[in-house]
């Protein structure tokens, strides 16, 4: 089954920006999937359509099976929604905050409480259930926004730049609450600009860019498109220039850093068996940049270069 | 998750009305503090002190005549204050979408914000009573317009509020049909003197202020006597409550002001 399921799915806003241009897009059930863009691209307006939070202006979506436009509410049921912005009141206790989200789904009091404990412990904010929402790090509010999202227990997980802000051990924390959730069998739909953190956690990537999904596979077919890498060397000798290789660009980003680009085809031992007979020594190595950032910048500046040149002619 | 739609809506419901009332109490200095100062000062004043020298106004001393106009200002201004600034606080601070995404239908949520205005008018309307009580004699002689006329009155205003908020895309837009509208009216409607004592010109006007109705019902509960013909204050106020609820669920539904 479906998780969520985008038909032509069109949004001009009243200024007349065209945020969504006919989109189609299916999750499955069972996915972790993620919807990647440059700021500006879609992402959040379509999250807002199928929240019920942005008007659309035409086309389909259906939540489990529930189309928007005659079975809202049952939709709504099955989402939990983590937006980009901070969005609880700031002068109520996260507990205060998580029962009544509960409440908002029906959930009855008591069990609401259970559950209150149960996400708070999860997401080590049981120790600040009773401070003022405002008191809390940024961290925290983003882990609080996930536990008020959790409380109905959603069949689909909806997280809109989750570990923005985040420091790196508490976004790898959240990393591992996320897949356990996903293994327990909930549809996570992610939006994120930490490429990697997409990489790590998802198996099927959308890619959307001026209100059209640009690339839309699993996430192993996309990075299978990527031809080059580009691998950066520590020298233990400072060099002036950059050594020639045969069948290598090799570019000297300071006197101790060399970027190699190589293809898929060619292999590392190569390169190391070059730098050895030209007696340049490497202390360590490590990819330059992210293969989905690659790959996301290439994809992203391919489709404003179409979109230019169909303007233009 | 509850078994049909009724409990989800009704469990919904009730933890809007809760929320709101949290509210309440929590910034009580706000919410019940005010009201029972300015009551108690108008008491004082125009009760007291001015009063004295008014004598009676409709066969009654002037403070029992004026005491259910300032219960019912109060019920007024704080309905309709209640719903403005808790809604348009949940606007501003986007936690209204925390119901939004949920699965609660809009007219649910938009009589849960009107029964929190109703909740915090009867909490006002009864702590501006028991001051009263200080001051003059309030006997009951009707409660059933008592109750009706305070419920429906709180209800009107607080989607006065609701529907305001909406429409507001700042503060200041939040506080202009208060000062421009809401007093004026208020204080034009019976509150302080019976429409009777005015000129003609000035009852006729007096008679396409809704507010008098209102006033006028309510008083009726504790003097007997009204200025009006209750039939038709309960038609206004029955009419009213029906078209502004339905305005507030039509507006949440096409999102105005909230969604794009």
């Amino acid at each position: 089954m479906h998780a969520l399921v985008l038909r032509q799915l069109t949004k001009v806003y009243k200024n007349g920006i065209k945020a969504l241009k006919a989109i189609d897009l299916t999750v499955d059930e069972g996915d972790f999937f993620a919807l990647l863009g440059p700021n500006g691209a879609g992402k959040t307006t379509a999250i807002g359509i199928t929240t019920s939070l942005v008007n659309k202006t035409s086309g389909v979506v259906e939540v489990f099976g529930h189309n928007i436009d005659n079975e809202l509410e049952a939709a709504k049921s099955c989402i939990g929604l983590v937006p980009q912005e901070i969005n609880f009141n700031m002068f109520e206790t996260p507990f205060t905050i998580v029962v009544n989200q509960a409440g908002f789904y029906g959930i009855p009091r008591p069990l609401a409480k259970q559950r209150a404990e149960k996400y708070l412990k999860q997401l080590q904010l049981w120790d600040r259930r009773n401070s003022t929402a405002r008191a809390l790090s940024g961290g925290m509010k983003r882990r609080l926004m996930i536990a008020r999202a959790l409380m109905h227990e959603p069949r689909l997980l909806i997280l809109d730049e989750p570990t923005a802000g985040v420091d790196i051990e508490i976004r790898r924390s959240m990393w591992e609450f996320l897949r356990n959730i996903n293994a327990q069998g909930t549809t996570i739909i992610l939006t994120t600009h930490y490429l990697e953190e997409a990489e790590n956690l998802c198996r099927h990537v959308a890619i959307i860019e001026g209100g059209n999904i640009i690339e839309r596979d699993s996430m192993t077919n996309v990075l299978r498109k990527l031809q080059t890498e580009v691998f950066v060397f520590n020298l233990r000798d400072a060099r002036s220039v950059a050594p020639r290789l045969e069948g290598f660009t090799a570019v000297l980003a300071d006197a101790h850093s060399l970027e190699i680009e190589m293809a898929k085809t060619q292999s590392l031992n190569d390169i190391f068996a070059q730098l050895s007979a030209q007696g340049i020594a490497i202390n360590s190595m490590r990819n330059k940049v992210n293969r989905l950032e690659e790959l996301f910048i290439r994809l992203v500046d391919g489709s404003a270069r179409t979109a230019a040149a169909a303007k233009v002619s | 998750m509850p078994e049909s739609r009724a409990l989800t809506d009704w469990i919904g419901f009730k933890t809007i009305i809760i929320r709101e009332f949290s509210r309440i109490v929590r910034i009580w200095g706000q919410t019940i503090v005010p009201p029972a100062v300015t009551a108690t000062l108008y008491f004082v004043i125009f009760g007291s002190l001015i009063g004295r020298r008014v004598g009676q106004v409709g066969g009654y001393d002037y403070m029992q005549f004026m005491a259910p106009g300032i219960i019912m200002m109060n019920v007024i201004q704080t309905s309709y204050g209640n719903v403005v600034s808790s809604f348009f606080g949940a606007k501003f601070g986007k936690h209204i979408e925390e119901l939004l995404v949920s699965p609660l239908p809009n007219w649910l949520i938009v009589l849960g914000y009107a029964m929190g205005g109703v909740l915090r008018g009867v909490l006002v309307g009864s702590v501006v009573t028991v001051i009263s009580l200080f001051f003059t004699h309030l006997s009951i002689t009707h409660a059933p317009a008592i109750l009706t006329a305070v419920f429906l009155t709180s209800f009107i205003f607080a989607l006065g509020g609701f529907i305001n908020a909406l429409f507001a895309k700042n503060f200041d837009q939040i506080s202009w049909f208060p000062t421009f509208v809401l007093t004026p009216l208020t204080y034009l409607g019976g509150v302080f003197y019976s429409v009777m004592m005015l000129p003609s010109w000035a009852h006729m006007a007096s008679n396409a202020n809704p507010i008098l109705y209102m006033v006028s019902a309510f008083r009726f509960g504790f003097l007997g006597t009204s200025d009006v013909d209750l039939r038709l204050a309960y038609a206004i106020m029955i009419a009213a409550a029906t078209a502004m609820f339905a305005s507030a669920v039509t507006l949440l539904n096409r999102g105005t002001g909230i969604r794009d």
